[in-house]
């Protein structure tokens, strides 16, 4: 499995042709505490860059964007009841949607994990 | 000279020590606890003297009544006012003092425009009255119209939305009826990032695709991802102009050229007015449409004090496709509402329906013309010139304590901008507005817009004067340089309000909206 990231602090990490979609613990800390997460339907397709979710937060609405195109295959339930995963467990837990890639090829245009810790040193 | 009696004791008396002991009621002082009204209530209690029907009733409402009581407070007539005058003496109003709030500007509601509003001809008229006997409110929305279109530059005028973004959304069908006359389908609205949050909703509201356009590093809108964008697909372009950065696109008439030049049109999301009035005109800059909110620009109540009113001026291109009704002086002088009926005859035949049931906010109406007429054309480039000094003193005053992300790209317009820059670790833009509470003032807009990080929004309007003006920049100050400094004081805030830090977010989370008899 392999991680990777975007510079709109998503993550996704690649299982074959799965792959699980979340934000960073970054994102997480620059949002506030997180009130509410709007999820896709399973069996929506998106493309690179369009808008899968929304994540409310005391501060903010901030949409999050599929990394790279594909159908969601799954959503977090658990984040109904616990939006606050997304903040103690950014990275794990707190993942926001499972999707089958339309087209690894995509993968290349994003950051390994090492590229994105530099990016956000640069913030 | 003494000092000032700051605590507000009797000089002979000590000041008290230690913390207030607690009192029996829960109230404190004069400052009073209030319950919610169906809490106050007594069961049986009823503030009027019923008749109880004698003898055979038969209900008029058939099937349609009441199975049981509704569960309705019973208090008495005193009981009612004194819980609503409680609680508003709780409330904090720009009656009191300044709403320092950026991107929603609250000014005083000059008591003239109340006076008129009352006026038993305005205030006591049912908008189905036939024509002949509301002349003067009629010829009231009629030059309210006039003044509006004079004042933009623009063609025509659509005076029945109730509200800003309720405008943004004539607008944008405006925009939407004009692109399917030309058979034309522009699914994409851009929005850039320095326009107000309505903006993008309103086009999605509409049925348009949004696509952001960044800011650059100025905080205004970048015109070469802007023109890049243009195309067959684009309908048109929403800017907020001035933005929400407190800045004026200045490129807004090569923008504009430019979507024109793409086929497209431009909204503006005209609710900062009150910074350009008598100075501007968004038709001069290529503007298709653009709302006013006659709530912020012309001093009509705003908030939970009154309803708004979003009358949305149009250019010529789009004049076509406004909504009726609207109203027309004729050859008699007499003024006539064109409505569906005979708006093919006024020569209106593709307006786009309507926005409301009938023509607009009257009483808002009377209030802003009123504004307009008291202050005249000299008086409403003051109001504009006024507003942008108070905030440059604001942005001036304060740019040595708190960053000012764009105090080098020259002066603001209405409203000044700051962000939690150079704050002690954990300090943040929250804790400075709840500093501010304990200071006496009603905080500055926070976390918007979302540029930059941590903003503090600052709109003093011009109704401030440079006195009233010092004292906020010096409790701004004062609380800025503790959350410098980290205080940890400061982090408690507020300490001296009737609550004090309330959890924001369990309230978010898990919000109780509705009361339930615990019985």
């Amino acid at each position: 499995m392999t991680r990777y990231f975007t510079k709109d602090h998503e993550w996704i990490e690649v299982d074959g042709g799965n792959a699980t979609v979340g934000i960073t613990d970054y994102a997480q800390s620059q949002l506030g505490d997180i009130t509410y997460v709007d999820l896709p339907a399973a069996g929506a397709s998106f493309g690179a860059g369009d808008t899968a979710a929304v994540v409310d937060s005391v501060k903010a609405a901030s949409d999050i964007y599929c990394p790279v195109g594909g159908t969601v295959t799954e959503t977090n339930g658990a984040l109904e009841g616990e939006p606050e995963l997304v903040n103690t467990q950014a990275e794990s837990g707190g993942w926001l949607f499972r999707m089958t890639l339309a087209d690894a090829g995509q993968l290349g245009a994003l950051m390994d994990q090492a590229a994105y810790e530099a990016y956000v040193k640069e913030l | 000279m003494s000092a000032p009696n700051a605590a507000g004791w009797r000089p002979e008396m000590s000041a008290a020590e230690g913390a207030a002991p607690p009192t029996s009621s829960g109230d404190r002082g004069l400052m009073l606890e209030e319950k919610l009204i169906f809490e106050l209530a007594a069961p049986g209690g009823c503030g009027v003297d019923l008749d109880q029907p004698q003898g055979e009733v038969s209900p008029a409402l058939g099937r349609f009544r009441r199975a049981e009581p509704a569960a309705l407070p019973g208090l008495s007539e005193p009981e009612v006012v004194r819980h609503y005058t409680r609680l508003s003496r709780q409330n904090y109003a720009i009656d009191l003092g300044p709403f320092p709030l950026g991107s929603c500007t609250m000014k005083h509601n000059p008591r003239l425009n109340e006076r008129v509003a009352r006026l038993p001809g305005f205030a006591d008229v049912h908008p189905l009255q036939p024509v002949q006997t509301v002349q003067g409110a009629l010829a009231v929305i009629n030059e309210l119209a006039h003044w509006l279109i004079t004042l933009t530059g623009m063609h025509g005028v659509a005076m029945s939305p109730k509200a800003g973004a309720h405008g943004e959304l004539c607008g944008v069908l405006c925009i939407k009826a004009a692109l399917e006359a030309r058979g034309e389908h522009r699914p994409v609205m851009l929005v850039p990032e320095s326009a107000h949050g309505t903006n993008p909703a309103t086009a999605a509201f509409a049925g348009f695709a949004i696509e952001s356009i960044p800011a650059g590093p100025d905080g205004r809108i970048d015109l070469a991802a802007l023109k890049g964008r243009l195309g067959p697909d684009v309908a048109g372009v929403m800017i907020t102009n001035p933005n929400t950065c407190g800045l004026f696109e200045r490129d807004l008439k090569t923008i504009a050229d430019a979507v024109h030049a793409a086929g497209g049109y431009v909204y503006c999301d005209g609710a900062n007015f009150n910074a350009i009035v008598g100075k501007v005109r968004p038709g001069d800059l290529g503007v298709d449409a653009m709302h006013i909110n006659l709530h912020k620009t012309f001093s009509t109540p705003h908030g939970g004090g009154g309803p708004g009113s979003g009358p949305v001026v149009l250019s010529e291109a789009l004049s076509p496709f406004g909504p009726l009704p609207f109203t027309a002086r004729q050859a008699d002088g007499s003024i006539r509402l064109i409505e569906e009926a005979d708006a093919a005859a006024a020569g209106h035949p593709h307006g786009f329906g309507r926005m409301a049931a009938f023509h607009g906010q009257m009483g808002m109406f009377t209030r802003a013309l009123t504004y307009i007429l008291s202050h005249g054309a000299d008086g409403l480039r003051q109001v504009a010139e006024d507003a942008v000094l108070n905030a440059n003193y604001v942005l001036r005053s304060l740019d040595d304590v708190l960053e000012a992300p764009y105090g080098h790209a020259g002066p603001c317009m209405h409203e000044a901008l700051f962000t939690d820059h150079g704050m002690a670790e954990g300090f943040t833009t929250l804790d400075v507005a709840k500093g501010l509470i304990d200071e006496g003032f009603h905080p500055m807009t926070v976390y918007f817009p979302l540029v930059v990080h941590g903003a503090m929004l600052v709109e003093p309007t011009e109704c401030e004067s440079k006195d009233g003006l010092d004292r906020f920049i010096g409790s701004l100050r004062a609380v800025a340089e503790r959350a410098k400094a980290g205080d940890p004081s400061l982090k408690a805030a507020p300490h001296h309000a009737p609550r004090r830090r309330l959890d924001e977010t369990a309230a978010a989370r898990k919000p109780v909206l509705v009361w339930r008899d615990p019985a």
